[in-house]
């Protein structure tokens, strides 16, 4: 187990490094970064050449890569160009960010799991043709269409929510905007479970479950269910940083203050140091939540084991 | 259910291609069990994915992992006697054909989106109208004789852009796909081919676009572009989505290599693009032209988030995901303006996706 541990580590460091240095390049193709800092009026030469030169922006990016990552592994992940710490940024978007995503992601578990036995062991039936047509329909409307429609209807029309998130962002508040960016996954959870359900069905571990008498709910919760979670696990553990990250969206719609909008103002205003911090640790989050899932196969499944 | 995958042993084709050094034996991550020692009879829809090292999923949230796992499922071997109804030797794709022909999912997908393409490229075939010919005075006006759609902010005939959206659309999605496919499946089919430290680079370069949101790449690049053409959308659809294809066509040539008649061809001196393109391309681009279907569903939607965040298509181009992102704004007053739009959004990503479901049923020999 802890050699699996260390050689997993090991392997995600050069994708750490790939992954950084990647959106460190793209941010370098987003343009200028000291035109940030000059406002609405282009810098005058001499100002934005010694402004490069205190960022250190006239090395070549390799050079900035290097100085970067040096400081973001002792824990400085620079100054925004407004003269905010990106750390104190960090510090007030992700907890708001993580609220969120525990939200979605319990939703996720909860509804999506529920409807997956319920449809997976009613192959066939009305029910799962009518689960099935509903996430095909939640798939296939955009996040930011599902979201201004609930906004609309339960914030505006029907008032049973607030239509924006005040800065706290308790979870009485995420609930709707995190059903909201839950809700591709959620379908997508329900296929999967109701897949995987209805497989593993007419397996022989079960017909000997019925076959010694067991009452059918402990076949299904003991039996049925934890065999058929592996997959679910391993999609929800990877949709961890992706719905993180793909927070954007939806922390627009509802206003939410989080790492998403964090983010967009970032790359609206050019503000590199913002955005590359932001990514870099969401790149870590989405490996450890890799490394999490894999782990957790060996407990839901005592036969896989990591030497 | 038999298990048919079991019924043609011979080597692993997935460890008989490991980067030596990676798993060493005792140590595989799940998902790799060998041959007679797999802990379950299949993994059913999308099987852990750790096959690749560091990270799995594909960072493009939900339906694209959707596609991902369709594709999956038929990557494994069914055997060589995987469950035609009759003894009659026919090929997977007559087989595919005769099951399509008579699901209604497919003909009605089917006729979605061969109506759509004859609307992207001939818009005046439903409309007579100009999309950029607006009057203001009747902005936001609702439905009425002649407009059936009603106005959109702009005081723009809804219908009429509804129609012509379609083009710029499809054309995004039909491109992203086309350069995805073309780009990721080659690039995997000879990873998978020839294995070794191409394979070993390849598969450490997808994780690493695997571990970036896509919506955010999507914004940090398409922030600086100024032009108003769908190339650049294009491009970064591109640029970002091949990864997840190159990884179905790897897996899916691995498959395909170990099949006798490869050796046999092999055997017989074949070279190794012949060996590629006549006998394991045509048996390993099942996976990929059902992924790929999907995806097409999702670049759509993607396209139309890109815009809804304002660094996607721009103005004047008339396209299903500006004239949502214009009218969200007022959907309070006038919701007709954003749901016409997004529901055609809906219904094209719909059929996308119900045809690639549809095609990964037909092609899928577990379930006959």
């Amino acid at each position: 187990m802890g050699r699996y541990v260390i050689r997993r580590l090991l392997q995600m460091i050069p994708v750490f490094v790939g992954a950084t240095l990647l959106i460190f390049l793209m941010v370098n193709v987003m343009g200028d970064p000291v035109a940030g800092l000059c406002g609405d009026r282009a810098c005058d030469p001499a100002t934005a050449a010694r402004l490069k030169a205190e960022f250190g922006l006239d090395q070549p990016v390799w050079k900035q890569y290097l100085t970067y990552m040096g400081n973001v592994l002792s824990g400085d992940f620079g100054t925004a160009f407004n003269g905010q710490k990106v750390t104190e940024l960090m510090g007030t978007a992700f907890p708001v960010t993580i609220r969120l995503t525990l939200v979605a992601i319990l939703f996720e578990i909860v509804i999506g799991i529920a409807l997956g036995v319920v449809t997976g062991l009613r192959r066939g039936r009305p029910v799962d043709t009518g689960v099935l047509v509903a996430t095909l329909v939640v798939i296939s409307v955009p996040t930011f269409v599902t979201g201004l429609l609930l906004q609309l209807l339960l914030g505006v029309e029907w008032g049973w929510i607030d239509p924006s998130v005040s800065s706290e962002a308790t979870f009485g508040e995420l609930v709707v905007p995190g059903l909201v960016l839950a809700s591709v996954s959620l379908a997508y959870v329900t296929r999967l479970t109701r897949t995987s359900i209805a497989e593993n069905r007419r397996s022989d571990y079960v017909r000997t479950a019925v076959a010694k008498g067991l009452p059918r709910r402990r076949v299904i919760s003991r039996h049925l269910l934890r065999n058929s979670l592996i997959p679910v696990v391993t999609f929800i553990g990877t949709d961890v940083g992706a719905l993180m990250g793909g927070a954007i969206v939806t922390e627009r719609i509802f206003n939410i203050h989080g790492v998403g909008y964090q983010l967009y103002q970032g790359i609206l205003r050019q503000n590199t140091q913002t955005v590359v911090g932001f990514v870099t640790v969401l790149v870590l989050v989405f490996l450890v939540a890799n490394l999490v899932v894999d782990l957790l196969y060996a407990v839901l499944d005592p036969r896989i084991r990591y030497a | 259910m038999p298990d048919v995958r079991r019924t043609n042993p011979g080597p692993d084709p997935e460890s008989g291609d490991r980067r030596p050094g990676e798993h060493p034996p005792g140590d595989r991550p799940p998902g790799e069990h060998p041959p007679g020692d797999r802990p379950r009879g299949d993994w059913p829809d999308g099987g852990p994915d750790a096959e690749d090292g560091a990270v799995a999923g594909t960072g493009f949230g939900g339906s694209m992992d959707l596609a991902t796992n369709e594709g999956r499922t038929l990557e494994d071997d069914p055997g060589p006697d995987g469950g035609g109804p009759s003894g009659r030797p026919r090929s997977l794709w007559s087989d595919a054909w005769r099951d399509l022909r008579r699901n209604p999912v497919f003909l009605v997908s089917a006729l979605l989106i061969l109506f759509l393409a004859l609307i992207a490229m001939w818009p005046s075939l439903l409309t007579s109208g100009d999309p950029l010919d607006c009057d203001l005075a009747l902005a936001q006006e609702g439905s009425r004789p002649g407009h059936p759609f009603g106005f959109n902010g702009q005081g723009c005939d809804v219908y009429t852009r509804t129609v012509y959206g379609a083009r710029t659309s499809v054309t995004v999605g039909v491109c992203a796909t086309l350069g995805v496919a073309l780009l990721g499946g080659v690039l995997g089919a000879l990873a998978g081919f020839f294995g070794g430290l191409w394979d070993a680079l390849l598969s450490r370069l997808t994780d690493v676009f695997f571990a970036i949101p896509v919506v955010l790449g999507g914004l940090v690049l398409l922030s600086v572009v100024t032009s108003n053409s769908v190339w650049p959308v294009i491009g970064f659809m591109v640029l970002l989505g091949w990864p997840q294809i190159s990884r179905i066509s790897r897996g899916s040539v691995i498959t395909a290599k170990q099949h006798d008649y490869v050796q046999a061809a092999r055997a017989l001196g074949a070279s190794g693009p012949r060996m590629l393109l006549r006998h394991i391309a045509p048996n390993a681009i099942a996976p990929v032209i059902v992924v790929a279907t999907i995806a097409l569903g999702t670049y759509i939607a993607l396209e139309a988030t890109l815009s809804y965040l304002g660094v996607g298509l721009k103005p004047p181009t008339v396209s299903w995901g500006i004239d949502i992102s214009s009218a969200s704004p007022y959907i309070r007053n006038a919701p007709h303006m954003l749901l016409w739009p997004a529901g055609a959004l809906a219904v094209t990503v719909l059929a996308f996706i119900m045809l690639g479901d549809a095609v990964r049923d037909a092609l899928d020999p577990k379930l006959r």
